[in-house]
């Protein structure tokens, strides 16, 4: 398997995914006394071509390492970064990168890809019981983490009126109300 | 019809919130036929304690540390420090080399401890209980020098934004290479033990097995992973503090046997191998450990107020005992909280690998299948028995299925 640099990375991203691609960012700093090249990708990308992007980066690792996907809630819009991790195995070699899709609030839906990854279930669970976006085509949509009498609607990463209401918030004692 | 469902009827029995293999609570439901396993099916969040939420909602990043330590009793090194190397990128901070070094032997003294923790519970779940008494004497060496290194058994509290909180000096090594001494002399003691026993090799050999190919697709990651031949590593692959000074490899079953079945024996392998591997680097780490201070900041004050204004994100990523932690931080100018925090802890997905190595076992193996990934719920429920064709409940207890594991052993040994 050919490694690729990080620049060549996002070329090659650049070039599948044309219209799709919006923008990408290289991070770097040293570690330790050896001064070693901490590097992470961040590649940011429209939801259209967020499927092709995965698919893209199965052609540069057979089997990319999804660790988690975050999300931020950004006032009009929700962040999605899906971290991956390419070239493990090779000492130094192993890459983060994580891919961006901003969601708009009126229109929170975003494709599965547990049919690329089957490890993404969980995470997708997740993001859609605790951020409230659609995952269209998720094999399995049940709850991972809320229990079952969670009220339907209250998503606990939002931060807006959709987020959990006051009174379901405990004070400590001692402490008072936000 | 009627006839048609009665030969398919298989029987549920859920298994926990309180929990089959470890004391933490989460929930298998398994479908049963017979004493085979044909499905299996989890659900967490038993111990969901929001803790992502405080941090983003109600603490400061430095009061988040405390918070990080305290997602798991076991791996309160590891996850403090892939938050604070996550909150080092994200605000631009540089740990001095020195911290790197203590942070790395933390890391590694935790490793070694977690390893044999998991080693008396694998024993005690087949019912070898001579070899959990042993392996738990054998552990409080590591925790005594835990608690001369750190001030504390259990929560450390070594982790700071931009360094740590204490030195491990001079004076001190020399009780530090007397553990490793210790740890090395009964090694091959330890490796009789568990590798060469026949009862252990009878209940642990081609006993839940997670193919590479598997392994790949449901991410499993950390030792269980790397038992099924996935020599994935973060020491090894994107080394972090002082492991990218130190060549690393990550530890696979075939360097013993020379084959990867990627079943229990293999993941015991593995994990011996690590507790070798800790040793020498923290031995490494303390001949190589450079002079210099601990902080790059050491005024908490002026930390806060560089940690408010900062504007950026990172990731940390630190491999615990269990597999690979990741921390994701999002810093907003002029905000004391985090404005996004996502912690993923090894569990998490290996807990998708639960009923792949669970499909086609015996009800007596799930203890010790279950164990095998060293599942731990607080980073991410007994057994009920429903027989579908009666719609009918029943209950099976912890007690129960130990026993039914001790009784195969007893059956095996005859």
């Amino acid at each position: 398997m050919e490694l690729l640099s990080p620049g060549e990375i996002v070329d090659s991203f650049k070039t599948a995914l044309r219209d799709g691609f919006i923008d990408a960012k290289i991070y770097q700093c040293e570690v330790a006394v050896q001064r070693n090249i901490f590097k992470t990708i961040w590649i940011y990308v429209k939801r259209e071509a967020f499927r092709g992007a995965v698919e893209h980066l199965c052609n540069l690792q057979e089997y990319p390492n999804l660790a988690i996907i975050s999300s931020c809630d950004l006032g009009d819009n929700i962040e999605l970064i899906y971290h991956f991790t390419i070239y493990y195995g090779h000492h130094l070699e192993e890459l983060s990168l994580g891919l961006r899709v901003n969601l708009p609030k009126s229109d929170l839906k975003i494709p599965t890809i547990t049919d690329i990854i089957p490890g993404a279930l969980f995470t997708e669970r997740e993001t859609q019981e605790m951020m409230g976006v659609e995952v269209v085509g998720i094999p399995d949509e049940r709850r991972l983490f809320l229990p079952e009498d969670f009220p339907e609607g209250v998503y606990p990463w939002r931060k807006d009126e959709k987020g959990p209401p006051d009174d379901m918030l405990r004070v400590l004692p001692g402490r008072e109300q936000k | 019809m009627i006839q048609e469902e009665t030969q398919k009827a298989t029987y549920t029995i859920p298994v926990g919130p309180i929990h089959p293999a470890l004391k933490e609570p989460i929930r298998l439901a398994l479908s049963v036929d017979g004493e085979e396993i044909v499905d299996a099916d989890v659900f967490v969040g038993q111990v969901h304690r929001g803790i992502e939420w405080l941090g983003m909602n109600r603490n400061n990043p430095v009061q988040s540390i405390y918070l990080a330590e305290r997602i798991c009793g076991i791996c309160n090194i590891c996850h403090p420090f892939s938050f604070v190397m996550a909150v080092e990128h994200a605000a631009g901070i540089t740990p001095p080399p020195r911290a790197d070094y203590i942070r790395a032997i933390t890391a590694e003294m935790e490793r070694i401890h977690s390893h044999l923790l998991w080693a008396g519970v694998a024993a005690h779940e087949i019912g070898f209980d001579t070899v959990f008494y042993l392996v738990w004497r054998v552990r409080e060496e590591i925790m005594d020098l835990i608690e001369y290194v750190t001030g504390n058994r259990v929560t450390k509290a070594m982790f700071q934004i931009g360094g740590v909180r204490r030195d491990i000096t001079e004076e001190q090594f020399p009780r530090i290479r007397q553990s490793l001494d210790y740890y090395k002399s009964i090694f091959d003691q330890l490796k009789r033990v568990f590798l060469d026993d026949k009862t252990i090799q009878m209940r642990t050999r081609n006993v839940g097995i997670l193919k590479k190919e598997d392994a790949l697709k449901l991410l499993t990651c950390g030792p269980s992973g790397r038992a099924s031949g996935v020599p994935k590593d973060v020491r090894q692959d994107q080394p972090y503090a002082a492991y990218a000074d130190l060549d690393i490899k990550a530890m696979t079953p075939d360097m013993v046997t020379g084959t990867v079945v990627g079943d229990v024996y293999d993941r015991i392998i593995v994990r011996l191998l690590e507790v070798k591997q800790a040793i020498e680097i923290i031995e490494q780490c303390l001949e190589k450990m450079p002079p210099g201070p601990l902080l790059a900041q050491p005024k908490t004050a002026v930390l806060l107020k560089t940690l408010t204004q900062a504007e950026g994100e990172g990731v940390g990523r630190a491999e615990a005992p269990r597999g690979e932690v990741i921390h994701y931080v999002r810093m907003e100018a002029g905000q004391s909280t985090l404005a996004t925090w996502k912690v993923r802890a090894p569990t998490y997905v290996n807990l998708m690998a639960v009923p792949t190595i669970l499909k086609g076992m015996q009800i007596a193996d799930v203890p010790i299948t279950f164990a095998s990934l060293d599942p731990c719920m607080s980073c991410t429920n007994r057994m009920i028995i429903t027989d579908r064709a009666l719609r009918k409940k029943s209950i099976m207890s912890y007690a129960e299925m130990h026993h039914l594991s001790l009784q195969k052993t007893e059956n095996l040994r005859r």
